[in-house]
């Protein structure tokens, strides 16, 4: 039989897929066992390094600017000083509880928008003309301008919890459809063929198809809102102060009590939680869909 | 689609594919394919070339009804058609064995049937060992592979080529050749192949037939006398190098 030119052809062809899973492919073969360790000590320095760099910059203008400011210091105050409000007694209690409020309410409202989202896109990628009747909608609500409707939101959905879930859905719904959307209509049309040779159904080309390939797309989506969740969550709890406080309470209850170590605090605290929920999709993102596409 | 099932029982001896004065028109005026008369019966493997663009792989896609011809009579005696495309087309997401048993899975087969199915086409490729790769791990002509074992899966009694190897190595490219002949001389299903390379053409088919440049039409004919289980040796004798000679030059007076 014909088995066994084919067979010892791919044991040699499979060898480069899993040589370029690793650094950079070095030329000498020699040189091979001491090179890769070095290039990925080089390589970590590389990815870690200058972002780095950038933050010793940034808390040294800090301390800069704190000192130069003199007697005015309390418009920016000194790292450290910020940090300890993390740790003090009096404060840390209210801002981890806040924190972990904002996680909930971001996160729920996350939660809502990539049903609804992904739900809309696939009502949307059904026919051409449900596309052209509701993809203006999915535009216009990414063109509001939130603060200009929370007074109607609080209004609708009184000025608590539902309410801040709602200023959320809204901030992060547009990533979830336009992301879904493309991910879905970017199958390739020999692909597409193949199910239509054998009769398969819309519904089935949509599962075993259509959703598949879009899931890349959809992760690239959910992280994006995943960041704006927590915007979103902030900016509700800015203005709905009712029930438990969350971050953006304290930051409101702070900067109209002037106490700009406990203010930039807060920040500090809302900006953490945007970056850790980032890369906890772009994680989960990597877990999903690493295996047959490069997620970035 | 019940009904040309059993049809193809009482034309086993008629053609499985015919085709009668066939005309494409594309909406935009593009004139693909005129007057295209054409035969296939069981135990052919008719062989097409042409010049880019005169209409080969628009040929393929009337004969397997992903477009329809907008003059002309298409007849198909069977729904068991495989259809290899110009690239492998495999999902990404699915490991060798879950893309050779993906046709298998969309006709409602059982997950043991169609196991089994797949494991055999994977075998006869020679993809054994390579069960649980993903396509990004496999070689070109190794998803080549995977894809033909995927057609072969429905047990096709027509069989559509579509340049499958136009873009492997000589080598590899001759490899596969010969595993399609085998499945040839094994299957006995009635092959149409398009390639640009002719001594390909003359290798694995019964009959080759050239295009003329667009609108695509059909100006030579050749019938390939060598027995048909091929011997590869054939392709080193001076008949097969005198056919190849006049099917070149037939193709060169077409452009
Ligand atoms: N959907 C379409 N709409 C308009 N024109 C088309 C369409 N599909 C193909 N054509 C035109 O029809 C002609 C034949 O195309 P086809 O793909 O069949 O060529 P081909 O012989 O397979 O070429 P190649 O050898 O390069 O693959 C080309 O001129 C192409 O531009
Ligand atoms: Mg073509």
């Amino acid at each position: 039989m014909a088995t066994d030119p084919t067979t010892t052809a791919p044991a040699t062809t499979a060898e480069p897929a899993t040589a370029s899973a690793g650094p950079t492919a070095t030329t000498p073969a020699a040189s091979a066992p001491t090179k890769p360790s070095r290039k990925k000590g080089q390589s970590r320095w590389l990815t870690w390094g200058p972002p780095l760099g950038i933050a010793a910059l940034i808390i040294a203008a800090a301390y800069i600017a704190n000192a130069a400011l003199g007697d005015r210091s309390f418009l920016l105050p000194a790292p450290h000083a910020v940090l300890a409000k993390l740790w003090d007694p009096t404060t840390a209690p209210d801002m981890w509880t806040a924190a972990w409020r904002t996680t909930v309410v971001s996160l729920t409202g996350l939660a809502i928008a990539i049903a609804i989202g992904v739900t809309w896109a696939i009502i949307m990628n059904q026919t051409k003309w449900m596309e052209r009747a509701l993809f203006p909608y999915a535009v216009m609500l990414q063109a509001i301008p939130i603060l200009a409707i929370t007074p109607l939101i609080g209004f609708w959905f009184g000025y608590d919890f539902t309410a801040r879930v709602v200023v959320c859905v809204i901030i992060a719904l547009f990533p979830m459809v336009s992301n879904t959307l493309f991910g879905l209509q970017s199958v390739e049309r020999g692909m597409r063929e193949l199910f239509q040779l054998q009769g398969a159904s819309r519904g089935t080309v949509l599962r075993k198809l259509e959703l598949p390939a879009a899931l890349p797309a959809i992760f690239a989506g959910m992280r994006i809102s995943a960041g704006l969740s927590v915007v979103g969550a902030i900016v509700g709890e800015f203005f709905f102060q009712r029930g438990t406080p969350g971050l953006g309470s304290l930051i409101n209850k702070y900067s109209a009590r002037l106490l700009s170590e406990e203010l930039f605090a807060s920040v500090l605290v809302a900006s953490l939680l945007g970056v850790a929920i980032f890369l906890f999709f772009g994680w989960l993102g990597k877990r999903a869909v690493g295996k047959w596409y490069d997620f970035g | 689609m019940t009904t040309t099932d059993t049809t193809s029982v009482h034309t086993r001896a008629a053609s499985l594919l015919s085709f009668e004065d066939v005309e494409m028109t594309f909406p935009d005026g593009t004139v693909a394919l005129h007057s295209v008369n054409l035969d296939l019966k069981r135990g052919e493997f008719v062989t097409v070339v042409g010049p880019s663009g005169c209409g080969k792989s628009t040929l393929l896609r009337i004969a397997s009804d992903l477009e329809t011809p907008s003059h002309g009579e298409v007849a198909l005696a069977t729904d068991r058609i495989g259809y290899v495309f110009q690239d492998a087309t495999l999902l990404p997401w699915r490991t060798t064995r879950r893309n050779v048993e993906l046709l298998a899975e969309l006709h409602g087969e059982a997950k043991d049937r169609r196991a089994a199915a797949a494991q055999e086409t994977i075998d006869l490729v020679g993809l054994s060992g390579f069960e649980d790769h993903l396509p990004r791990q496999l070689s070109g002509g190794m998803r080549m592979r995977a894809s033909l074992a995927r057609s072969l899966t429905l047990d096709p009694e027509v069989f559509l080529f579509d340049e499958p190897f136009g873009a492997l190595d000589e080598i590899t490219r001759e490899r596969l050749n010969d595993e399609v002949l085998r499945l040839f001389s094994e299957k006995k299903f009635a092959g149409l192949f398009i390639t640009h390379s002719v001594s390909e053409a003359v290798y694995l088919s019964t009959r080759v037939i050239v295009m003329s440049g667009r609108p695509g039409t059909f100006v030579a004919e050749f019938e390939v006398p060598f027995d048909m289980p091929r011997d590869p040796e054939v392709r080193f004798t001076p008949e097969f190098a005198e056919l190849v000679g006049e099917v070149s030059h037939a193709l060169r007076e077409a452009h």
